[in-house]
């Protein structure tokens, strides 16, 4: 078996890859600032103390917790167009997918943040007078959202690799592009190859910085 | 929709090997099951060895390899390893050649975890006092004698909370073997719903077995935890993430 990566030229990266490295980038994105919206509201919901929100933000995280992505993903590709009564392309399923998927997932870490703040603090927040939105917003979710953002972009890591299971529903992402690539220029082993290095490159580097992220912080507390 | 349902259809015959939907589905289930059990028990071995050697102390050189392997298995996406498996070394390895996907599926699923696991295992034996580990020293024994004996019963007795996720984690990580076609839930599925345009009861059906064999973990892992905890002694907790 001999490999040959001559073919993996600037040309074919912009033909093939660029394009869906893109997406995934922007699914990414998109997906983060999504799910950590819907996710610190399911978290509120969670906390809030009142059985009306709590459970069905319990029953949504849990739920969305078991089932696999692909399933997920399948799902929503299934029942949206359904839902709305005309067909979507695969890549504005894979942006709704995402944003409820990772909620879920985002909801826990807000949950694990917003604990994490003394009560104190919020009774001296109440004790200043403040409304229980401008509590939250000026006292809790900013020290909450700032002690959690380590684990906030750690998840986001593992989001973008996961971008990589719009191969379900065939929405055109960085792994599509490597392998169309690869198919057209029937050299599938090198461009799978270039590929795995592509993303380790990439989660590699965010991860590092991460972890000096978590370092400098930590210095801070 | 509500009157659309048609559950009957899990009783006809798709016309192949399987004389029902039904039958189709369980044997799928199987599928999924055996997949999940097979990687567990490989990430648990390379997981605890390569989490292990990772805290040896005087021995860079396999505390380094340990740490390459995590950040090498841990910063692929897993459909991407499960390509390279399928794709990559059986070309590269010849004598892998002819394994059959369900194979190469456990492997790349076992490798993926055991980044993960070895990651629990480091931090497990980390959090450990320090004592501990020279107390097993104090009485003589080698590096082996204080792992064995000293450090790893408690380390594994107090990494079974994140073990716990891991495991549920395998299980729905399976599916992605959909991608190389193994007939797992997620497969059949796909499958299914192509075949007979009846989606939404076979997902709804698949997405129920999935609910019930994370739950049915969740069950069995809670008694195991129940069974070792190791009383008056209590780790701080750790935030969630991961999938």
């Amino acid at each position: 078996m001999n490999l040959d990566f001559s073919f993996m030229n600037w040309e074919l990266i912009r033909a093939f890859v660029l394009k869906g490295f893109w997406f995934s980038i922007t699914l990414t994105i998109v997906a983060t600032a999504g799910g950590i919206l819907l996710g610190t509201l399911l978290a509120l919901m969670r906390l809030s103390g009142k059985k009306v929100l709590e459970v069905p933000a319990v029953i949504y995280v849990n739920g969305m917790r078991s089932i696999p992505l692909v399933m997920v993903i399948l799902w929503f590709f299934l029942l949206v167009p359904f839902l709305i009564g005309r067909p979507i392309g695969a890549e504005i399923s894979a942006y709704v997918t995402f944003i409820a998927f990772e909620a879920a997932y985002f909801s826990e870490i807000m949950r694990a943040g917003i604990q994490s703040i003394p009560r104190g603090q919020v009774h001296a927040g109440q004790a200043v007078g403040m409304t229980y939105g401008q509590n939250m917003r000026l006292v809790v979710l900013p020290q909450a959202f700032r002690n959690m953002l380590p684990v906030l972009l750690t998840q986001t890591i593992i989001l973008f690799q996961d971008t990589s299971l719009v191969y379900a529903i065939g929405a055109y992402d960085m792994l599509k592009g490597f392998e169309t690539a690869g198919k057209n220029y029937g050299r599938p082993i090198e461009s799978y190859l270039v590929a795995a290095v592509a993303y380790f490159v990439i989660c590699f580097a965010l991860s590092w910085a991460v972890k000096r992220l978590h370092k400098r912080i930590a210095i801070i507390r | 929709m509500g009157s659309n349902w048609d559950w009957q259809m899990f009783l006809q015959d798709p016309g192949g090997e399987y004389p029902t939907y039904w039958q189709w589905m369980m044997s799928a289930w199987g599928w999924t099951v055996s997949v999940s059990v097979l990687a567990l028990i490989v990430a648990l071995v390379l997981g605890f060895v390569i989490g292990t050697l990772r805290t040896l102390p005087d021995s860079p050189v396999w505390a380094r390899l340990g740490n390459a392997w995590v950040e090498l298995f841990r910063n692929i996406p897993l459909l991407v390893q499960i390509f390279l498996w399928y794709h990559v070394v059986p070309a590269l390895i010849p004598p892998l050649r002819g394994v059959p996907s369900f194979v190469l599926v456990v492997l790349a699923l076992g490798f993926f975890t055991s980044a993960r696991i070895a990651e629990q295992v480091r931090s497990g034996i980390q959090a450990l006092p320090r004592g501990q580990r020279y107390a097993g020293m104090a009485m003589g024994f080698t590096t082996f004698q204080y792992y064995r004996y000293v450090l790893l019963p408690m380390a594994f007795r107090i990494i079974v909370p994140p073990l716990t996720s891991e495991t549920m984690n395998i299980f729905k990580n399976s599916s992605v073997a959909f991608a190389v076609s193994v007939s797992e839930l997620t497969m059949f599925a796909m499958q299914v719903q192509e075949e007979t345009s009846r989606g939404i009861e076979v997902y709804l059906a698949v997405t129920a077995l999935y609910i019930v064999s994370a739950f049915a973990i969740n069950r069995i892992m809670a008694f195991i935890e129940k069974r070792l905890r190791i009383p008056g002694f209590a780790l701080p907790g750790r935030a969630g993430g991961g999938h």
